[in-house]
């Protein structure tokens, strides 16, 4: 079921979110957060769809849906609360 | 054939997505950043769902495929743009060599200043 060409492109998502994460560690500003926590929410996406890419389960893909939607009320949700946050 | 397509859109995905972690890890600001990291992981999970369609040309996985390439097209850039707004709006620091502001003068912080 898992040839070399999915283990490496799992492989290469796996390092970008490990990426995306020490980028969420060290800010140094809040909208650098929220930039990091989207991305890792479209990489878990990507991860989805190669998995499903590789074993033809639809499941995955319903997962993926669900996944980018909850992903993008999230990153919206923290971009409003920045906003008002500093009204000054 | 169509195997070694669907694996080279999948390497091509992969590749994609590994530049915008390394885009959202190096580039020296928030605006930076964030064109990085849209730009990359929309067009990533682009190649990855035509990988996708090509492999299992199967109605039902077909058209997930597309919602979720829709959706995906529509929502990044809504998001990377409120995102952008609430960055500028709270006076987040550009880079030093940034050329243009064009921010009114009371949400300019000084440069390179973390908040």
């Amino acid at each position: 079921m898992q040839d070399i060409v999915t283990t490496a492109a799992l492989a290469m998502l796996t390092f970008a979110a490990a990426l995306a994460f020490v980028r969420l560690l060290r800010g140094p500003t809040l909208p650098d957060r929220v930039v990091a926590l989207d991305l890792i929410g479209v990489l878990i996406v990507c991860v989805m769809v190669a998995v499903a890419a590789t074993s033809g389960q639809q499941a995955y893909l319903d997962v993926a849906i669900v996944i980018a939607l909850v992903s993008f009320v999230g990153t919206v949700a923290y971009a409003r609360y920045i906003e008002r946050e500093d009204v000054r | 054939m169509i195997e070694w397509i669907a694996r080279s859109f999948i390497l091509a995905g992969a590749t994609l997505a590994l530049l915008a972690g390394v885009g959202v890890l190096r580039m020296p600001d928030v605006f930076t950043r964030m064109q990085a990291s849209t730009k990359a992981s929309t067009l990533g999970l682009g190649c990855l769902l035509v990988a996708l369609a090509i492999r299992y040309p199967d109605t039902a996985i077909v058209v997930r495929a597309g919602a979720i390439g829709a959706f995906m097209m529509l929502t990044t850039a809504v998001a990377a743009h409120v995102i952008a707004r609430a960055a500028a709006r709270s006076g987040a620091p550009l880079w030093k060599e940034t050329l243009l502001d064009e921010r009114p003068v009371d949400l300019t912080p000084p440069l390179d200043t973390p908040r």
